[in-house]
């Protein structure tokens, strides 16, 4: 589904991302993992579009994506979230959700204007699906509060729901338990694995959290430097000398 | 720190003293074909002495000032009180909007003629003030040349007027529409830019299409400007004591009364009305349809809406559009109400004041830009003897209220779509 192959991007003089290269097939949980500043979130960056690579090639779905501005990868299916929660801080818990769907609304001014009856319906079902989602993260009570209130733990959730609102064929999670606690991060685990088993819902997943990644991915990937430094199960990464000595020793 | 302070104050003082001599302290005068230089009168200097004093003063107590004036809003009797509940304040807002119109229905029956014509000027001031909003309110973005499209609106109806006759009804959506594409054009290059590059590229393009109109003298008129606009006509009824049109009728001999100056004017004054809730009208239901919630999330989180599948140019192009018609709206009723334009009413000082306006309502709020764009308008009218130093008074209340209430004398409404729980 996804394919990325030897992708690099150079900022100045620093190779931030040096011949990284993964594949993620339909449903599917895979992790990139590695020490802080190792090029993770900027691996991101350029999937997501928000960076043009400087080489590689990234195909989704049999298409090359590499420079396709953000918005429009978006919209191919590939959402993503943030190191650092990004909401709409103003808006209330549901307008985020109605912003997410945007393209599945009826946008014709005219039609809006005139509330005529495609517009409607498709309003109404942006709030049902908003409805719906809300309540599968448990943020149901709190649909009518501005986003910026909600606990840190509550933000995370919502963003995640934020990115599932698009019906996305890929999610890509950037350090999505961080600053949870236990009972969250459990929480968070089960939403990942459902979100794979009844969404049909492929994920990258970036965490620093060792038994989270352990427990659902498929498969994991570490970089050090910029530099792939392994790939395979969690049962070959746990045992792999490499891995231990960059990464896991050092923790 | 203290020696900070002193260094800091000093150096302030001395760019007063700098400043203010030459432009205060020297004059040119001219003798004949030669010019002197001449100073001032001793009490000039003690002036400008004095104030680099107050500004040394001012810039040593700088923070306990700031301070005293960051408390101020313990005096106003409503702080301290929780904030309204949202569903109450709404209903509030929309009874007190609906009063406000109903008033304004019959109130020019009751005033004098001078009292209408300066309410039609406040009025097209709202319209051009709510459009600006969706511009730096809503979709924040600091356009500094807002009164290009006014113009655009108003040369598009004295235009068509001279070389085509058309009449106002026919001008008013012609003119939106132009000011409009004229938004869409103009922005198109300059929405890549943030912040203050974004507002000097504005500032520009506002100063540009001024001196188009000045300088392109053989369809503009240049300076001289365009003369004998039609006023807008009731069902082909004219307000004149004559009619000019051939087929039109006239308005005071249709209904056989007397004719009066007056009707030309209140139905000038009730056409803006009319426009002006229309423009609030539909620019409340914009807030609430997905272009503007993509407009106020463009705003909030940039990259994150884009992550999200919003095309940054598309959002910010639509305000820019939108907020640009509605400009091209209030220009056209301006050009009927005055009769003559030129490129003098368009001004940056025309930009600054509606943006004033915004800034004053608190930016997003509706009920907060009439009552600005009634004060900014009506206050200046009434302080006629302190006319010379309307700017300076201008700019203090804009220094005030950014320390005071930067939010605005009436806090950003935001219209909330709310989630009722089916279960
Ligand atoms: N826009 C940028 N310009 C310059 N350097 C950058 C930029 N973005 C990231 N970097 C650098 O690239 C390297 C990788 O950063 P990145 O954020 O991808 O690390 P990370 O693996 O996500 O780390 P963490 O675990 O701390 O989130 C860092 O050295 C960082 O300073
Ligand atoms: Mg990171």
């Amino acid at each position: 589904m996804l394919e990325v192959k030897n992708l690099s991007m150079r900022f100045g003089g620093l190779l931030a991302v040096d011949g990284v290269s993964l594949d993620v097939q339909e449903r599917e949980i895979v992790s990139i993992i590695g020490p802080n500043g190792a090029g993770k979130t900027t691996v991101f960056n350029c999937l997501s579009g928000f960076y043009k690579p400087t080489g590689g090639k990234v195909i989704f779905e049999g298409r090359e994506i590499q420079g396709t501005p953000d918005y429009k990868i978006s919209r191919l299916g590939m959402v993503r979230t943030f190191q650092h929660v990004r909401l709409f801080t103003q808006m209330t818990v549901v307008e985020n959700l109605l912003v997410a769907q945007h393209r599945h609304l009826n946008t014709n001014m005219l039609a809006g204007l005139l509330g005529t009856p495609s517009y409607k319906e498709r309003e109404q079902k942006a709030l049902d699906r908003a409805a719906y989602w809300l309540e599968r993260v448990g943020l149901l009570d709190l649909a009518n509060r501005d986003a910026g209130n909600l606990a840190y733990g509550q933000q995370r959730r919502l963003e995640i729901a934020r990115c599932m609102v698009t019906e996305p064929k890929l999610l890509m999670l950037d350090e999505p338990a961080a600053g949870l606690n236990p009972a969250e991060t459990k929480e968070l685990n089960q939403l990942i694995v459902s979100l794979k088993e009844d969404y049909n819902v492929s994920v990258v997943l970036i965490e620093h959290d060792m038994s989270l990644v352990m427990d659902i991915s498929d498969r994991i990937n570490v970089i050090n430097q910029g530099k792939p430094l392994a790939s395979g199960t969690p049962e070959e990464i746990r045992h792999n000398d490499d891995v231990i000595k960059a990464y896991l020793g050092e923790a | 720190m203290a020696a900070n302070n002193m260094r800091h104050a000093l150096f302030c003082a001395i760019v007063t003293l700098i400043i203010s001599f030459p432009i205060l302290g020297l004059s040119l005068e001219a003798k004949g074909v030669n010019i002197t230089l001449s100073g001032a009168k001793t009490s000039t200097y003690v002036a400008i002495v004095l104030a680099a004093v107050a500004v040394f003063v001012f810039q040593i107590f700088r923070d306990t000032f700031m301070g005293a004036l960051g408390k101020l809003p313990n005096l106003n009797p409503l702080a301290g009180r929780e904030p309204m509940e949202q569903t109450k304040r709404v209903k509030l807002e929309s009874w007190l909007l609906t009063g406000i119109v109903v008033f304004a229905l019959f109130w020019p029956f009751l005033v004098s003629r001078g009292s209408v014509d300066l309410a039609t000027l406040v009025l097209i001031y709202i319209m051009l003030a709510l459009g600006l909003n969706v511009v730096v309110g809503l979709a924040g973005l600091l356009d500094l040349g807002y009164v290009a499209f006014y113009a655009v609106g108003a040369y598009t109806f004295a235009l068509l007027s001279q070389y085509t006759g058309i009449s106002f009804w026919m001008a008013l959506p012609i003119g939106a529409l132009l000011a409009g594409l004229t938004g869409m054009i103009l922005g198109f290059p300059v929405l890549r830019l943030r912040g203050d590059y974004l507002a000097i590229v504005t500032l520009g393009f506002g100063e540009i299409i001024r001196i188009l109109l000045n300088n392109w003298t053989t369809l503009t008129g240049g300076p001289n400007g365009i003369g004998g606009i039609p006023e807008p006509t009731l069902f082909g009824m004219e307000f004149g004591r004559r009619v000019k049109e051939e087929g039109n009728t006239s308005f005071h001999e249709t209904f056989g009364i007397a004719y009066s100056g007056e009707h030309k004017v209140i139905f000038l004054y009730l056409i803006a009305l009319v426009l002006a809730v229309i423009t609030a009208l539909i620019i409340r239901r914009f807030m609430r349809m997905p272009v503007g919630r993509a407009w106020e999330a463009l705003r909030e989180d940039e990259i994150a809406a884009r992550s999200l599948g919003l095309s940054r140019t598309a959002v910010k192009l639509s305000a820019f559009t939108i907020g640009a018609f509605f400009a091209g709206f209030a220009g056209t009723v301006f050009a009927s109400k005055q009769g003559f334009i030129s490129p003098e009413s368009f001004v940056f000082l025309e930009s600054a004041i509606i943006l004033a306006i915004v800034v004053l309502g608190g930016m997003g709020s509706q009920l907060g830009v009439i009552l600005a764009a009634i004060a900014v308008t009506i206050l200046p009218e009434l302080a006629r003897e302190f006319s010379e130093y309307r700017m300076l008074i201008f700019g203090a209340a804009m220094v005030l209220m950014m320390v005071w209430r930067p939010q605005g004398l009436l806090p950003v409404r935001r219209i909330q779509i709310t989630l009722n729980k089916q279960g």
